[in-house]
């Protein structure tokens, strides 16, 4: 059967019962809108039963798929397991139902895990204080940003600079022009690192802070970092840690142990909460003592009777990044998951990432370039290029990945390397889905050779064969046309 | 518990297939002194049996607005939320899955972001939306940064009436780029109009106008915005999505942008979060908008098929010249506004909010007949309106909490000269029983004072 928009099932005459039944005394007031405000033309919303509507979105859950559906190594993304226990927990009823305005006495709850999240991530990060408050990796990184700001500005420092490695995600160097810095990009040297002699140059009293991931985007773990935060740190300058990556150390080492600042985490990638087909995440960001008293407000303490309260009683707070505290209903799942784990659980975790990555990685350098050898962290990035003289592209190894039933791995990202394929397996994959996903690479690289067609056509097992982004970008179809 | 299906085994066959022998070995390359000498100090793993109890415990520390009388509002509102919308973003195939980059295994989540879009456009009679910024008040601060951008001027007008927590956003946003928020005053729970000058609108990137405001009341929207024509100043709307079936759509007022929070539309109140930002504009803006958009195409075979599409405005692909740093947004909840939006139709979401008007305007009428209740402003207002009561905060939260009753919400704290004005939030949950119980106990509390 065609498919067809929820725009396009057929309507109902009359809508179905929704609302009770209200007293007369209520229902015969006249709705006294002035006459220039009032709504003319109804919006056009689909009019469908409840069994159509669950059949039309059931239909669309078929054509999507997850990381329950099947093996989704997108790099830098980790992609792990959600445990369902922690969807449960986040549903309980005095979880879901409360008001971020209802008095303190009764939202103790909120206010104890809240409080008791930042203590576990303080440990797990070596910082001394977080907020709860950024809804994801990015807008952590911009509240940071604020902070680095405002610690500047209190020393009277106009400085105008946040450097960046050219490995960045596309989210730093974003967030730095929000936040009103200039970008300016260090390269990496020939292994990947950070270039120290480079960095040096650019260091000077323009320069505000320096943003890295560590494990950085190609997998590897920078040993120069207390070298790089040293250098940063005698420039007057702050480093800040993008958290992407730290699913590769939890319980190895500390980001504040290497010398950062300022660290943000995602609470959907590191501590499974399910992305939810983009979001909501979250991206708490975890300070030194001495920034602390520029986070946002308000943050939760606990006072001498044993009381949780909110305290917005800081002057020289950045101010709030966003309504409210966080996103909540998040907050619940990974600090249910930190207890579920606890040290022992997360050390293992982020073990048997790095043991994933790695066995992958050296099942594929046989067939696919390498260009960065060295052992990587929990994740790695091998290159198409062998495969671009036979015209085959890291795109089409993306798109025949789905034919074999899995997710198609981060392409292009790192910039920095040509036809980049960027693998994160999590530790939540056995080696028999590794073997299996291995297999499928090796197929596909011997059909570059052989069948180089099958590659430029795929995907050929999908409800939906490869869709064309230049029409879209031209034709600019973004809603439903009624008429 | 973990969630690592290794058996030791293969643990055993991976390592040796590595050359390596323990899986401390993997680490070798970090330098010893920022390895961690101790275990993370952390709780002893908890079973999941373990875990329930200890969370169902920390959760009963709260009191569940459904446990009382919520007239709670300000920005998070106890509406109703159809079973649908839960068994729909539960499902593993939504829930799991990552932004639709790869759209052909995605097909099922762009699809219906697509048809957000158009849900979205309809309801503010915009030309585009994008697929969520993450709350009402960044949807703010990010349409504000639009305005920035398209206008090329430095100040932004924003009226007092805004969500306080909305303007201290902005703020924050904006500080470090040092750019002019000038707020413009209120008079009699509106905005004062009359402050907003010729010379200020031309040195302003926009103006941003809430309706309902804050207080619950109907801004003179059309006469606010007819004063930006003949400028280069955008008119941005803040508005609250259930409102839209009672009232005119912003883009017949001239809105350029039209921004809020989602929550209203299928998600629960969750403490303020997560809920979702919608923003949307005229397509002459396109480039500009910040976020996720899905465009409609082909495939190879010329079915028609979903995208992400206009990624060049975005952070991956341009990098510091991007309209946002927004990689991951609310995507989810999206979601849930569209399952609520197709189960509620076209005729639901009308009645929906004609009893949020209905509830709201029997209560009011109520409540202001009690000697030492008085309306505090003389607007027109959709499902909150702000009271005088002749009692102070911690008084009347006393009296109202031994009923069962949550709300008011006092807003000296915002406003330090509306002492004693409450701001009360009438949802279509309320019934004539709890507002009357309301109506009573205030009546029976001032009488006796």
């Amino acid at each position: 059967m065609k498919n067809r928009l929820i725009f396009q099932l057929p309507h109902l005459e009359s809508g179905k019962k929704i609302l009770p039944t209200v007293p007369d005394e209520i229902s015969s007031i006249k709705i006294d809108i002035p006459e220039n405000l009032k709504r003319k033309k109804a919006p056009e919303l689909p009019k469908i039963s409840e069994p159509q509507l669950i059949r039309h979105y059931n239909k669309l859950s078929k054509k999507n798929f997850g990381v329950d559906n099947g093996f989704y190594p997108l790099g830098s993304c980790t992609m792990k397991y959600n445990p369902k226990i922690n969807e449960e927990i986040s549903r309980l009823e005095n979880f879901v139902n409360i008001h971020p305005y209802q008095d303190e006495e009764d939202i103790q709850g909120a206010l104890q895990l809240m409080y008791e999240l930042d203590v576990l991530l303080c440990e797990i990060t070596g910082m001394d204080k977080f907020t709860l408050q950024p809804s994801a990796g990015a807008h952590g990184e911009l509240t940071g940003l604020f902070i680095i700001n405002a610690y500047h500005r209190e020393k009277g420092n106009k400085r105008k600079n946040i450097i960046i490695p050219d490995s960045a995600h596309g989210t730093n160097p974003a967030s730095v022009t929000m936040a009103g810095y200039n970008a300016v990009t260090v390269d990496s040297d020939e292994n990947g690192k950070v270039d120290l002699k480079k960095l040096n140059k650019l260091l000077d009293e323009e320069t505000a802070g320096l943003m890295l991931t560590n494990p950085n985007t190609l997998g590897l773990f920078d040993e120069n970092i207390l070298k790089i935060s040293e250098m940063v740190h005698d420039a007057g300058a702050l480093v800040y840690y993008d958290g992407a990556n730290l699913n590769a150390i939890m319980g190895i080492a500390k980001p504040r142990d290497m010398g950062f600042d300022i660290v943000h985490l995602n609470l959907h990638k590191t501590f499974s909460t399910p992305h939810g087909g983009g979001g909501p995440g979250s991206g708490p960001i975890g300070v030194t003592k001495e920034l602390s008293k520029f986070l946002p407000v308000p943050t939760v303490e606990l006072n001498d009777e044993g009381r949780y309260y909110l305290d917005y009683d800081e002057k020289d707070s950045i101010g709030k990044v966003k309504a409210f505290y966080g996103n909540f209903n998040v907050l619940i799942k990974a600090y249910s998951y930190i207890l579920s784990l606890g040290a022992e659980g997360l050390k293992r975790a982020s073990k048997l990432a790095v043991l994933n990555a790695n066995y992958l990685k050296k099942h594929l350098s046989k067939y696919y370039y390498l260009p960065y050898p060295e052992i990587c962290m929990h994740e790695f990035v091998i290159s198409a290029i062998w495969q671009k003289e036979r015209g085959i592209r890291a795109l089409d190894i993306a798109k025949r990945l789905m034919d074999f039933g899995f997710h198609p791995p981060t392409i292009y990202f790192p910039v920095i390397v040509n036809e980049a394929i960027m693998i994160e397996p999590t530790e939540t994959e056995n080696k028999e889905t590794l073997d299996m996903f291995i297999k499928a690479m090796i197929q596909i690289a011997k059909e570059a050779n052989e069948n180089p067609e099958i590659l430029k056509s795929a995907p050929h097992k999908t409800q939906i064969k490869r869709l064309d982004e230049v029409k879209a970008a031209r034709d600019l179809i973004l809603k439903y046309n009624f008429d | 518990m973990d969630y690592t299906p290794h058996s030791n085994k293969e643990i055993q066959e991976m390592l040796s297939f590595l050359g390596i022998e323990f899986l401390k070995d993997l680490y070798n390359n970090i330098p010893d002194e920022i390895k961690q000498k101790k275990e993370l100090n952390l709780l002893e793993p908890l079973s999941e049996i373990e875990l329930l109890k200890r969370l169902k415990f920390i959760s009963d520390k709260n009191v569940s607005t459904n446990e009382k009388i919520s007239f709670l509002g300000a920005g998070d509102y106890d509406h109703f939320i159809p079973s649908v919308v839960n068994y729909i973003i539960s499902k593993p195939e939504f829930c799991t899955s990552y932004t639709p980059y790869q759209s052909e295994l995605s097909q099922g989540i762009l699809q219906s972001m697509f048809e957000y879009q158009t849900m979205m456009c309809e309801l503010t009679g915009m030309d585009i939306s994008n697929i969520s910024l993450y709350d009402g008040a960044t949807a703010v601060a990010e349409a504000a940064n639009m305005a920035l951008s398209i206008s090329k001027k430095k100040k932004i007008l924003i009226s007092e009436t805004v969500h306080p927590e909305y303007r201290q956003v902005i703020k924050t946003y904006e500080k470090p780029r040092e750019i002019e928020i000038i707020e413009i005053p209120m008079k009699g729970g509106i905005t004062d109009k009359e402050k907003i000058d010729r010379r200020l609108i031309d040195e302003s990137s926009c103006l941003i106008i809430p309706q309902p405001n804050f207080f619950g009341n109907l801004e003179p929207i059309d006469e606010i915005f007819s004063i930006l024509s003949g400028s280069n100043t955008l008119a941005i709307a803040c508005v609250n999505p259930l409102s839209l079936a009672l009232l005119k759509p912003p883009a017949d007022f001239g809105a350029d942008i039209v921004v809020g929070d989602g929550q209203i539309l299928g998600n629960p109140q969750s403490f303020g979060g997560p809920s979702f930002g919608f923003l949307t504009c005229k397509k002459k803006y396109l480039r500009k908008i910040p976020g996720r958009i899905v465009g409609q195409t082909v495939d190879s075979n010329g079915k028609i098929g979903y995208v992400l599409t206009l990624q060049t405005r975005e952070q991956h692909i341009r990098r510091e010249k991007a309209t946002s740093n927004i990689c991951s947004n609310q995507s989810l909840n999206v979601l849930a506004a569209s399952v609520y939006l197709s189960y509620v139709g076209r005729d639901g979401l009308c009645e929906i909010a004609e009893l949020c008007y209905k509830n709201a305007h029997y209560l009011f009428q109520k409540l202001i007949d009690i000697e030492g209740i008085n309306p505090a402003f003389n607007s027109k207002f959709f499902n909150e309106f702000v009271v005088y009561i002749d009692l102070d905060s911690t008084e009347l939260k006393k009296i109202l909490s031994k009923k069962g009753i949550l709300g008011p919400i006092c807003l000296e704290k915002w406003y330090p000269s509306l002492k004693k004005r409450y701001l009360f939030a009438v949802t279509e949950k309320r019934t004539k029983e709890e507002m009357d119980l309301l109506i009573d106990t205030l009546n029976e509390a001032l009488r006796t004072k």
